[in-house]
């Protein structure tokens, strides 16, 4: 009897089972069926862990059901991408390679836009940007991180940011430090770090810095390129089109590094050197008071307003956002790059025409300065940053000053690779497996060897 | 049968007949199994050959124009210091852990299980098989919670009044082996189980007449005639060893630094983090060889014939 009874549930459940399976497909079957009814596209963006949060929000309850409504064959469809950051960009260029697995719009970091336009992955969208008005409101500089080096352009950037250091105004008075602060040189910023650390408690981390390759793009462009591009030597010298393999800017980089934590004046190591970095920094640690400095963007906002992943009311009286000063005070006194994210239609995409009609669509004024508000990145149009609601941002003042200097990620072929070479360089620098100057010498041999040797030169 | 009745040529016929049918049959039956194995494993590999010998690249301009670049990738890997250090890695992870670890541990575990009673043998049996059941990702995270800054274990730690320690920051290594020495023990245990059961009663007990020592019995006259499960188990576990990925992965990410970087990381790392799929492809190749050559030593080292 009673192994009849679990016979039979077994097979209730295998019958459900392959009856669930079953149907799954049909449903595929017939929505591609209706496809001339309802035409469908899908985007897909990273999510998971509170990241994009303002972004999906955005879509979910404001962008979709408005653009249904105007267009009412059209149906979106989100495919959020649940992963890190760094594999992020790995996963969509293998879904983007195939026509069975590309979504129909994607959003791109841009410094991602020319390596995938390069690999075929992403349909040029100049003829579309031409007859678009509104193209000439966005601000000449951040187009530049949309345009591949075919002179094409390949995306629509949706927001763009800028980077300095947070810090703490109540540690830093308790610490005796002077508020606001303004640091004028690298050494400026160790020396805080250090009075941090001998008149505070050991549980507040003087100053963090995404150091590890679990972090991906954030330890390049966060850590190394804002110090990098402080001294008198950048990454790429675009009038010679070569690398620059070797300057003491890339020593004094990787210096400034490793006396951070050779000084254990940053963060255990276990915590810095972990994917999930970002969110324990700002979301857990900041938060809490128990961290004095962090060099990172204008976005971590978000994660403190209202609706964010670490609401903290008072953080905008509590933090300052001071500009990231160059090594050692030379003109124009301070530093910071700028990235941002763009919609890209894909060469495999279903409906490209779909696809740029709600490009076009998420891209307005009023679309634009909602996705911000909710999003707390910078806007790349130059009609939005003049809104009243959109200064009214704290700190966004700031922060939009700051990209007066911006520095961008050179939009060359071979820029990620070359990042990750920096990701893991910083790592072994922080992990003490190579000294400063080593991880110079390395970064000269690594980089030759990814971009060949006729396209490096030393300074 | 029909062995003791007179064969006709009628009968013959018939026979031939009835072979070549079952032949026939056992090819159609057999046939979906080939043509999966051609397909999902056969190809990949031919094409995995192909790759490692291409400038195959996740994205950027090399993506759209693929080039045969002779033993480029592996000039370069044989040049890369990285790879140099991720050889001893898993050496050391792959000796560590599966060789004296997983063997040495489920050895013993079945020699003390050996003729105990049956509800003994059936708990500690359980208990072992968890965690070889348990998914390799589940495994990853049940010892990350352990050995977190704010693990299982650093609590007991301050509980005790010692200090915490980042046990996979400090001991990396150290922790992916015991997790993997947790996850796999079982296996060696029940193939050694099997083959000490099959040593004959007689024998140990002739041995035990003669004055031999149980020490002795064990390993003068069990381990020999157990060395054939020896050298199964031992390239069954060098194999499955060699290939994890998922533990590593999970739980230091082959760091900090390089230090848990084995094979399969750096491979995964130069695929699918720094795009290079033809040189990722090409690593994977040295790890079949690693493989197949390793398989090879310990069949001729211990002189067993499988």
């Amino acid at each position: 009897m009673k192994i009849n009874k679990v016979k039979k549930i077994a097979a209730f459940s295998l019958i459900a089972a392959s009856l669930l399976v079953s149907s799954a497909c049909s449903n595929e079957n017939a929505s591609s069926d209706e496809k001339g009814k309802k035409e469908e596209i899908s985007i897909t963006f990273r999510s998971g862990g509170g990241t994009n949060k303002g972004l999906q929000d955005w879509l979910q309850k404001e962008v979709i059901p408005e653009f249904e409504k105007e267009h009412p064959n059209a149906k979106i469809k989100l495919a959020p991408l649940n992963v890190s950051e760094g594999d992020y960009f790995a996963k969509i260029a293998l879904m983007l390679k195939s026509k069975n697995t590309a979504p129909d719009l994607v959003t791109e970091d841009t410094f991602m836009v020319n390596s995938d336009a390069s690999a075929g992955y992403l349909e040029s969208i100049d003829d579309k940007v031409e007859d678009w008005e509104d193209w000439g409101k966005f601000t000449e500089n951040v187009k530049k991180g949309v345009i591949a080096e075919d002179g094409k352009v390949y995306g629509v950037p949706y927001n763009t940011d800028s980077r300095g250091i947070w810090y703490n105004k109540d540690l830093f008075a308790k610490a005796g430090l002077p508020v606001p602060w303004e640091p004028k040189t690298w050494e400026d910023i160790l020396e805080a770090a250090r009075t941090i650390k001998a008149k505070l408690s050991d549980d507040v981390v003087p100053i963090w810095m995404n150091s590890g390759k679990a972090t991906g793009e954030a330890t390049s462009m966060q850590t190394f390129e804002m110090l990098l591009y402080g001294t008198k030597t950048p990454l790429y010298d675009f009038d010679a089109k070569k690398w620059i393999v070797k300057s003491d800017g890339l020593v004094n980089t990787f210096k400034f590094i490793d006396t951070v934590y050779e000084e254990d004046l940053g963060p255990e190591l276990s915590q810095v050197l972990n994917g999930q970095g970002g969110s324990v920094a700002y979301q857990q640690l900041m938060p809490k008071g128990k961290l004095a400095m962090g060099i990172d963007g204008i976005w971590q906002t978000g994660n403190w307003q209202e609706t964010g992943a670490a609401p903290w009311p008072k953080a905008f009286e509590t933090l300052g956002f001071a500009p990231m000063p160059t090594e050692n005070g030379d003109a124009p006194g301070s530093v910071t790059m700028s990235g941002g994210w763009a919609f890209s239609i894909p060469k495999n995409s279903g409906n490209k025409d779909l696809a740029w009609e709600f490009i076009k669509f998420a891209s307005s004024k009023e679309k634009n300065l909602s996705l911000l508000l909710r999003d707390r990145s910078l806007t790349p149009r130059d009609d939005v940053a003049q809104d009243p609601e959109y200064q009214k941002i704290p700190m966004f003042e700031e922060a939009t000053d700051l990209l007066q200097d911006a520095q961008f990620r050179p939009a060359v072929d071979k820029y990620p690779n070359v990042s990750t070479q920096i990701q893991s360089l910083v790592e072994d620098v922080v992990t003490d497996k190579l000294s400063p100057s080593e991880a110079a010498k390395k970064y000269q041999e690594n980089v030759t060897d990814i971009v060949g040797k006729e396209n490096v030169m030393t300074k | 049968m029909q062995t003791n009745a007179e064969l006709s040529p009628a009968n013959e016929i018939k026979e031939k007949k009835k072979k070549d049918h079952i032949l026939l049959r056992s090819i159609l039956f057999l046939l979906p199994s080939w043509i999966i194995l051609l397909v999902f494993f056969v190809g990949p590999i031919l094409l995995t050959f192909y790759f490692a010998f291409t400038n195959l690249s996740l994205t950027g301009s090399q993506a759209k124009s693929l080039e045969f670049i002779g033993f480029q990738n592996f000039t370069t890997m044989f040049q890369d210091p990285n790879f140099r250090i991720s050889m001893l890695n898993t050496i050391v992870f792959l000796l560590f852990s599966a060789v004296v670890g997983q063997q040495v541990l489920g050895f013993i575990l079945a020699v003390l299980m050996k003729e105990r009673n049956k509800s003994f043998r059936r708990i500690i049996g359980i208990i072992v098989i968890a965690g070889w059941v348990t998914p390799e990702i589940v495994v990853a995270f049940c010892w990350v919670t352990f050995l977190s800054d704010n693990g299982t274990l650093n609590m007991i730690f301050q509980f005790i009044g010692l200090k915490p320690v980042a046990w996979l920051f400090t001991f990396p290594m150290v922790s992916v082996v015991i997790a993997n020495i947790w996850h796999g023990t079982a296996f060696s245990m029940l193939v050694f189980q099997a083959s000490l059961d099959d040593v004959p009663k007689s024998v140990e007990e002739a041995a035990k007449i003669d004055g031999a020592s149980r020490l002795q019995i064990l390993l003068k006259i069990v381990l020999p005639m157990v060395k054939g499960s020896i050298v199964t188990n031992m390239i069954l576990v060098t194999l499955q060893t060699l290939g994890v990925f998922t533990l590593i992965f999970a739980m230091t990410g082959g760091g900090p630094g390089t230090d848990t970087q084995t094979l399969p990381i750096f491979m995964y790392n130069q695929a699918f983090v720094n795009y290079q799929l033809g040189y990722g492809t090409a690593i994977s190749l040295i790890l079949l060889l690693i493989g197949i050559v390793s398989s090879l030593i310990y069949m001729k080292y211990l002189k067993v014939k499988i």
